[in-house]
């Protein structure tokens, strides 16, 4: 088996589990710290794809400035952990089948919606450089994100006014 | 040679190099600061305290290691070991020289050159703040939670101007790569002043490396900014509850912070391992240096201040005429004198991060913080538009 099939498998199991403790921890932090997990396998994925700029804004954005936020926000909080309320029967009997129908309903539509699915060759993708992706962000999708910047300074400028009416 | 034994060679030299430096550079920073204050520091083990790193390990491994009853566990020994991996990993990006050729081998003097490389540090230095906020919260102590907050909160505020000032060199050097960043520094104007980035046109540029280097001790905790550790109201900060080798690891993280940090500047600031003057003669430089120190130990061995200094001395002399002979063989030059070079612009940030923090004290908290958002921050922004100003007009 070639290296970049046999990382991806890895990388694939890590990311679902930690996906799933992230549902199934009590206390926030264990279910942020999976988070971390889940954002740093991703991470490795787009890099085995050839996205390497995405990959590294992966993990300086959301592994590093967004969780570090909700790290911070946790242990400033010193939230505890969560306290399990009582399940009605019904959730306890129907719960997980549900849950198995969803996803599969989800996965068929998703299967249905997209164009039929080609081989994955790691690393043949050739777009994923700095230049290839400014390049692109300022020619073909650039009012979606001139409209994104906007929308972030909206965002900035909402949570200032929110901070400054605090202190007021 | 195939790829796999040419790398496997490459990570045996930087990590032997790598872990003797970090060992060395806190025997250097005792002495440094020792001097600083008008001491000896470390004399006893070996001469002029030369074993001390050695007795150091032995002393750390040696001792008990606790556990707290009280602490949330897997984070508490987790917490260690993340910040040592990610301190250490970042070193395998760094180049260290050219392009060579050994006996036909073609390679690098880097173990891997990532075309993304400086984001590869940027990610690793923003996710290595956990190291910190895990080993404080875990700790299940005040003072150590006290200290992961205000590590957390001060690397966020840093990272901040940090980038920013390593965003300027980027848009000169027109690369996300250390190596082409490094390459765009080559040659000289006027045939004497280096092209560095500090030098180079847009004036403000040596303001981007001071703000880089001041957004860099506050990154690495050291003084001035070391406020998770403020040894006078926290205790010891975050690693309060650690000892022996956890302990340790926490330690060997912030100098391998502090290597890798100055490594970054250097590359992007300092022209990596280009020469600090033209000419063919560039090359003998090293060997006269290492002739220099020579001849310096020979003339204190002459008038010792202390009797061992007799025999030391002297040692230390013939010890710097093999390097000196070394560096003057033509089959290692084209190696050795890049490595020199850039090993003496990392040794003089190193030598600036232990000289700031024997002479300035620490900042209070509320200072570290709006230092950082209304000073340090509108600097770098104007840096950075006057750069990109600069690129786009000329």
């Amino acid at each position: 088996m070639h290296v970049d099939t046999v990382l991806f498998v890895i990388c694939a199991i890590v990311s679902i589990l930690c996906a799933l403790n992230l549902v199934v921890q009590k206390h926030p932090i264990n279910s942020a710290l999976s988070l971390i997990g889940v954002m740093a396998s991703l991470a490795v994925l787009y890099l085995l794809l050839g996205a390497e700029f995405i990959a590294m804004a992966q993990m300086i954005v959301y592994g590093g400035a967004v969780m570090v936020l909700f790290v911070f926000v946790i242990m400033l909080l010193n939230a505890g952990g969560e306290k399990a309320s009582h399940k009605s029967w019904f959730a306890q009997i129907a719960g997980l089948p549900l849950l198995l129908a969803l996803i599969g309903l989800l996965a068929f539509l998703i299967r249905g919606v997209l164009p039929p699915l080609r081989d994955v060759n790691f690393g043949s993708w050739v777009g994923g450089t700095a230049e290839a992706i400014g390049r692109v962000l300022f020619t073909e999708y650039l009012l979606p994100f001139e409209i994104i910047s906007v929308l972030i300074l909206i965002a900035i400028l909402g949570a200032v006014v929110l901070a400054r009416k605090e202190i007021d | 040679m195939s790829f796999v034994i040419v790398s496997l060679i490459k990570i045996a030299i930087v990590f032997a190099i790598f872990m003797t430096t970090l060992a060395y550079l806190q025997w250097i920073e005792r002495k440094v600061l020792a001097h600083i204050q008008s001491r000896t520091g470390p004399l006893r083990v070996g001469p002029h305290g030369l074993m001390q790193p050695l007795a150091d390990v032995f002393k750390l491994l040696t001792k008990e290691d606790l556990l707290p009853p009280y602490v949330s566990k897997v984070f508490y020994l987790l917490a260690p070991f993340t910040a040592v991996c990610l301190a250490l990993i970042s070193i395998s990006v760094i180049p260290f020289g050219p392009e060579i050729d050994v006996n036909g081998t073609h390679t690098y003097m880097q173990i891997s050159d990532v075309n993304v490389g400086i984001l590869f540090v940027l990610a690793i230095g923003a996710v290595s703040v956990y190291g910190v906020a895990l080993a404080g919260w875990s700790s299940n102590n005040k003072y150590s939670l006290l200290g992961g907050l205000r590590s957390s909160a001060q690397m966020i505020s840093y990272e901040l101007p940090l980038t920013l000032a390593i965003v300027a060199p980027l848009l000169l050097a027109n690369h996300l790569s250390f190596r082409g960043i490094v390459d765009s520094q080559a040659g000289y104007y006027l045939g004497f002043i280096p092209r560095w980035n500090v030098f180079q046109s847009p004036f403000p540029q040596i303001f981007g490396f001071i703000i880089f280097m001041i957004a860099g001790f506050a990154e690495t905790n050291r003084l001035p900014f070391d406020l998770p550790e403020a040894e006078n109201e926290l205790v010891a900060g975050f690693h309060t509850e650690y000892s022996s080798m956890k302990f340790a690891c926490f330690f060997m993280a912030e100098y391998a912070n502090m290597v890798t940090i100055t490594s970054v500047a250097t590359l992007l600031f300092l022209g990596g391992w280009h020469p600090l003057f033209p000419g063919p003669y560039c090359n003998w430089f090293p060997t006269f240096v290492f002739l220099f120190a020579a001849f310096l130990f020979f003339y204190q061995a002459a008038r010792p201040a202390r009797k061992r200094d007799r025999i030391t001395f002297p040692l230390f002399g013939v010890g710097a005429l093999v390097l000196a002979g070394i560096w003057a063989v033509p089959f290692f030059q084209p190696f050795l004198v890049p490595a020199f070079w850039f090993a003496s612009k990392v040794g003089v940030l190193l030598f600036t991060y232990i000289w700031v923090r024997g002479t300035l004290p620490r900042f209070r908290y509320d200072q570290l913080m709006h230092f950082a958002w209304t000073f340090l921050f509108p600097c770098a922004l104007l840096n950075l538009l006057l750069t990109a100003l600069f690129v786009a007009v000329f």
